[in-house]
């Protein structure tokens, strides 16, 4: 158990800065997600903490103990993998005791380490098993075993459920969310979903190039995006994102077309600028007044419904609406959001303006 | 899942396989069948006559002393070719992976000497070993080493395996790399976060990998050592000085072509080709149990 500090941590691949100063503390025992679009460095930096590559610059502390020269076998650290990386002329047994045997643990505590590892993972029918002769699941579940049994003072996860189908994807993550609660061990877990970011953190470090565009709990992430980006890349289907301007009074916002949202508190700093305006799909309903638009496409997805409207400006909007579809192709709606539901962000910089 | 190809013409596979088979006949069934069907004859001294003997060739063949000598030798020269060829890829493979400045002139280089024909290689090796010209072998004389493997057996073996093995390197070479980059990065990766050093990755991981691969280039070593070593023994050497660099293989071309035994030199090819179906048996039968396949 441990902390995991990362301070001011850049990565450069010759002129090319890859990360660009990420800051964090990971508490004991915290469950933090990296999460964000491919490329955009978040394995580089777990695989930093890991000791795979090396830190350009800044610090990465595990424990309170600065690792930064340290290699990957002296961090005290486990990883679980995308494809899984176990070593496929061993058994299961032998994947899971490999770290243990390295370590001189006497052969006794290594089959008790195990087997108490196997039965947390449900892995014990299957222990003197080669890895080809598994599922993919099953695997990934070795692999973690492999992780669980050396007890280390933080598990790394890189995408690890990546590699599995959709069903099985949803069934790992409540495993591995059962076995956090359980174990309690400072975790890294790197993907680019966001469901798995969203049920499984307890905070979320979202990236974008190599920079960290908002940390926060998951429900703060969802609910005060602290950028453009994040308010697009997290909830599904996306946050619609308008064109507008704050009126000279401050009180509402003035988008295309005549349409006038009013602000839940005047903003009279903010009078006069341009801003993009974010409304979630999920907060838009039926109303007298508000947007005006022509439903284009109407996706039923059972539980809720998800409407594809245009604004007589031409911009899209999207509606999501609970339960069956109560309009068909070319229908004309009016919806609106309650005034909280509200994001401005600064037209240019993309940053959300408090308040 | 194995797919089943269909074609129009009856006629057509056969076509394909034509040239394979026409191969195959004419270059071994054929000779194959010429050296069991004379290894049971007696030829005279004129090739005119011939006359069927049974197994006199044979007894005849492996109650020679000399012959048993020979096939000594064989072994030594085999296993050591096929150790020190094995090996000395094996290193450079593993070097060649691990990232270095110019891995790729470095591989390239690595691969050249396989496409040198084996009498050129010889050659190359007399100009480095020759007592009286070679640079290597002058030098050793300058520090007072006696050497001269025209007239020292032992050396003359040394110098024909290190030969022999040299120009076997680079194919296994190229085989041992293929493997080595066919081994995800992050098995590697999972083994040095569970905290195993270069050397116990290597052989807790790399090498066990790496055996079906080992596995095949012992067969295929072997097989080299036994048969297509003929080339660089008889340019540098002729299988002396006495024997002590003679082979099964140029025991044959040298009782055959030179000493005119027909039937004799026809036993041993047959005795050899015996010998080495059966270590390639041997090798798939007990050795590829120990192997992996991923």
């Amino acid at each position: 158990m441990a902390t995991v500090d990362i301070r001011n941590v850049r990565k450069s691949y010759g002129p090319v800065e890859a990360i660009k100063g990420i800051d964090i503390a990971i508490r004991d025992g915290e469950f933090l997600v990296l999460l964000g679009p491919s490329g955009c460095g978040k394995s580089t930096l777990l695989r930093m903490v890991a000791g795979l590559e090396t830190i350009t610059g800044g610090e990465v502390a595990i424990g309170g103990r600065v690792v930064n020269q340290l290699d990957p076998k002296d961090r005290d650290i486990a990883m679980v993998f995308q494809n899984y990386a176990l070593y496929p002329h061993m058994t299961v047994f032998d994947n899971m005791a490999y770290g243990l045997k390295i370590r001189g643990l006497p052969k006794a505590e290594i089959r008790a380490r195990v087997d108490k590892a196997a039965a947390i993972l449900e892995l014990g029918r299957f222990l003197d098993r080669r890895p080809s002769q598994l599922s993919g699941g099953q695997r990934q579940r070795v692999a973690m075993g492999r992780a669980i049994v050396r007890e280390p003072a933080a598990f790394l996860f890189d995408e690890p459920l990546s590699n599995l189908d959709a069903k099985l994807r949803t069934q790992m993550r409540v495993e591995i969310k059962r076995l956090q609660d359980r174990l309690r061990i400072t975790s890294l877990y790197v993907t680019h979903d966001q469901v798995e970011a969203m049920t499984l953190a307890d905070r979320i470090l979202v990236m974008n190039h190599g920079v960290a565009e908002q940390i926060g709990t998951p429900l703060e992430v969802y609910q005060r995006p602290a950028s453009l980006f994040v308010a697009g890349f997290i909830g599904s289907p996306p946050m619609n994102v308008l064109d507008g301007r704050i009126d000279d009074r401050g009180e509402a916002v003035d988008l295309a077309g005549g349409i006038r949202l009013a602000l839940p508190q005047p903003r009279l700093s903010d009078a006069g600028r341009a801003v993009k305006l974010g409304v979630r799909p999920e907060h838009l309903a039926t109303a007298d007044s508000g947007f005006a638009i022509e439903v284009e496409l109407v996706e039923a997805l059972g539980a809720d419904t998800v409407v594809y409207g245009r604004l007589a400006g031409g911009e899209s909007l999207l509606v999501r609406v609970a339960g069956l579809p109560t309009c068909r192709n070319g229908d004309r709606l009016t919806v609106a959001p309650p005034p909280d539901a509200l994001h401005l962000f600064d037209a240019v910089t993309g940053r959300r303006l408090e308040g | 899942m194995q797919r089943r190809v269909t074609f129009d013409s009856r006629l057509l596979p056969y076509l394909l396989l034509a040239p394979q088979v026409a191969v195959t006949l004419v270059f071994f069934i054929w000779p194959a069948a010429q050296a069991i069907w004379q290894s049971v004859h007696l030829q005279d001294a004129f090739g005119i006559r011939s006359e069927f003997v049974w197994f006199e060739n044979f007894t005849y063949v492996l109650s020679d002393p000399n012959y048993l000598d020979t096939l000594k030798t064989t072994v030594i020269f085999s296993v050591a070719v096929t150790v020190l060829a094995m090996g000395v890829a094996l290193l450079l493979a593993v070097l060649a992976d691990s990232k270095i400045k110019g891995a790729r002139v470095y591989k390239t280089l690595l691969i050249w000497p396989y496409a040198l024909a084996p009498a050129v290689a010889a050659v190359l090796w007399m100009f480095i070993f020759n007592p009286d010209i070679g640079s290597f072998g002058r030098a050793l004389r300058a520090f007072g080493y006696d050497w001269d493997y025209r007239l020292n057996g032992g050396q003359a073996l040394a110098m024909v395996i290190l030969a022999a093995s040299w120009k076997q390197v680079s194919y296994n070479f190229i085989f041992f790399l293929a493997g080595l980059q066919a081994i995800p990065r992050s098995v590697m990766e999972a083994a040095s976060i569970d905290g195993a050093g270069p050397a116990r990755r290597f052989w807790t991981i790399t090498f066990p990998l790496l055996s079906p691969t080992t596995f095949f280039l012992l067969v295929v070593d072997m097989v080299y050592a036994f048969f297509e070593t003929f080339g660089t023994i008889h340019a540098l050497t002729q299988g002396g000085p006495g024997k002590a660099t003679e082979t099964l293989i140029f025991r044959v071309y040298q009782d055959g072509v030179v000493n005119n035994d027909l039937g004799g030199s026809s036993a041993q090819s047959v005795i050899l080709m015996v010998i080495v179906i059966a270590l390639t048996a041997v090798q798939f039968r007990f050795v590829e149990r120990k192997v992996h396949y991923a």
